[in-house]
């Protein structure tokens, strides 16, 4: 079958593809700018389609144990909300990746803290990539920074995420949840009707039963599974780093952003070319794992790296961390709802870099 | 080819819906578009912008402070995006309510009475493609028919027979739109 071209939301593409990527469960609470994934997911009958559960449940901790549930069974479950919700998210996110069950979690990021407000902002880096609940643990984020990578980084997801047995989660914004651009759509691909040898669908007499839980009282056990979870995270550096590299080749300096920073950026970069300074960006595309290692080499041969994010700094502590002090590395970004402007990130590498505008 | 459009005026103009039909009709046409509106709490009554941009190649930032065109349907838009337009490119306003006029002599102005137009014709709810008709004619980067094309797609069918009115309100756009020359 043919992929089909449609124009949508961010939201929506991921509405729409969750229900082709033969997702069996999605638990949600409404709030802006996220709000399109439940109503897109009401509307278009996902239960009639495919047999899709769409449920809005009572808040967004009800919703996030809705997930540890059907993802236990084996089910390929998934949530979304807006920065004040996915904190609300944070005991139930510890408990499934203590559990270590599979299951994708999106967030449309929205200004803090606390309320905030709806506009996009990437002020989540952390959250999203150092934790966010308790715990020794790392959630697997992915960066869209497209439309049609808000599509495709549902099924990403889910495989990366029944691969390791770790939930994934999509770390997006406002600005890309609601814009429209073209979107190519995939086929559907059936709900599973196998499932996993660990998932609790019911003990039968010819094997031990399947216990899920984050709860191991005796320490010597619980630090026998934190070493086996810190094993899995290091081979998730080892073999899941994805990146995007826009004209580095010759670059003298290096714009590091994700997400819609980095379509920001991808224009600050033909900009600053336009001046003769000789600029690339690097995208990384998951936040964890980091791209670390390119960053590393890239630190060798360039002059300086400016980090860009919709924050008062978060991302740049790992460029920092990844370049060592090789080269002066510093960090831009408009706060609370404003989005930068790819006039300003070039203003700002020639006064931080450069000298002078 | 690039363009990059601002479309503003007050909530309920159709400023969104105009914006989300120019896209549209650039895909019928296969070029890469961006639709990012201006979200929140003050759409309501309120103004509203989108920004669109229509281009053959892969389309960088969504979100831009310079604009190749213009398209502007009250005061407040016109106060705030007059000085957005990149020299040399275009804008296009409807007069109804204006009492401060463009005043750039850099840009190519145009006019399009589409309100008054629309009350005369008694078709308030084409008003905006009375400006989009307007548009076409002063930017052909894309075509009626492709507007036609992409309604009958965007639409559900029991909405289809509007799409003649719709026609006609565009051929109209073209043909009061009128350049204002500033001295």
């Amino acid at each position: 079958m043919e992929k089909e071209l449609r124009l949508m939301k961010g939201n929506e593409a991921i509405a729409e593809a969750a229900i082709r990527a033969g997702v069996d469960g999605y638990f949600g609470y409404p709030i802006t700018p996220q709000s399109e994934i439940l109503e897109y997911l009401m509307e278009a009958n996902p239960y009639e389609r495919t047999g899709m559960v769409v449920l809005q449940a009572e808040s967004e901790i009800a919703a996030i144990n809705m997930v540890y549930g059907g993802a236990g069974c084996g089910k390929k479950v998934m949530t979304s909300s807006s920065s004040p919700g996915i904190s609300l998210k944070q005991e139930g996110i510890s408990y499934i990746a203590g559990a270590e069950l599979p299951c994708l979690i999106v967030n449309v990021v929205r200004a803090g803290p606390g309320l905030g407000t709806i506009q996009p902002a990437q002020s989540d880096y952390f959250q999203s990539v150092k934790g966010g609940g308790h715990g020794d643990y790392h959630l697997i984020v992915l960066a869209p920074a497209s439309v049609q990578d808000m599509a495709d980084f549902v099924e990403v997801g889910f495989d990366l995420a029944f691969k390791y047995r770790n939930p994934v989660l999509i770390l997006s914004d406002g600005a890309i949840g609601q814009m429209m651009e073209k979107v190519y759509l995939k086929p559907y691909i059936p709900r599973s009707t196998v499932f996993p040898e660990w998932a609790t669908t019911g003990k039968t007499a010819s094997r031990e039963r399947n216990i899920i839980t984050s709860l191991d009282l005796d320490p010597d056990g619980q630090e026998d599974f934190n070493h086996k979870l810190q094993a899995k995270y290091d081979d998730i550096k080892k073999n899941e780093v994805r990146f995007e590299e826009f004209m580095c080749e010759d670059a003298e300096y290096i714009l590091i952003a994700y997400g819609t920073s980095a379509r920001v950026c991808q224009k600050s970069v033909q900009i600053a070319r336009g001046q003769g300074i000789r600029v690339g960006l690097l995208r990384p595309i998951t936040l964890f794992p980091f791209p670390s290692v390119r960053i590393s080499q890239l630190a060798e041969k360039v002059k300086g790296m400016l980090s860009v994010e919709m924050s008062a700094g978060q991302m740049v502590e790992d460029v920092l961390l990844a370049v060592n002090g090789k080269v002066p590395v510093r960090h831009f970004g408009r706060m609370g709802g404003i989005v930068t402007t790819p006039d300003e990130v070039v203003d700002t590498l020639k006064t931080l870099f450069i000298g002078g505008k | 080819m690039t363009e990059e459009i601002i479309i503003a005026g007050f909530g309920g103009q159709g400023v969104l819906s105009m914006g989300k039909i120019m896209a549209y009709s650039a895909v019928m046409q296969d070029m890469e578009v961006s639709w990012m509106p201006a979200y929140g709490p003050e759409m309501r009554g309120g103004t509203a912008n989108v920004t669109v941009i229509i281009s053959s190649e892969r389309i960088s930032s969504p979100i831009i402070r310079h604009f190749d065109t213009a398209i502007i349907l009250n005061q407040q838009s016109l106060d705030k995006f007059e000085n957005a337009i990149k020299p040399g490119g275009v804008l296009i306003y409807d007069g109804n309510g204006i009492t401060r006029h463009p005043e750039r002599k850099d840009i190519s102005v145009y006019r399009v009475d589409a309100a008054e137009e629309a009350g005369r014709m008694n078709m308030s709810k084409v008003f905006n493609m009375i400006v989009l008709g307007g548009f076409i004619k002063v930017r052909p980067i894309i075509k009626i028919e492709n507007v036609i094309k992409g309604l009958k797609k965007s639409l559900p069918e029991r909405y289809h027979n509007l799409i003649p009115l719709n026609e006609k309100a565009l051929i109209r756009g073209e043909e009061i739109i009128r350049e204002v020359r500033l001295v």
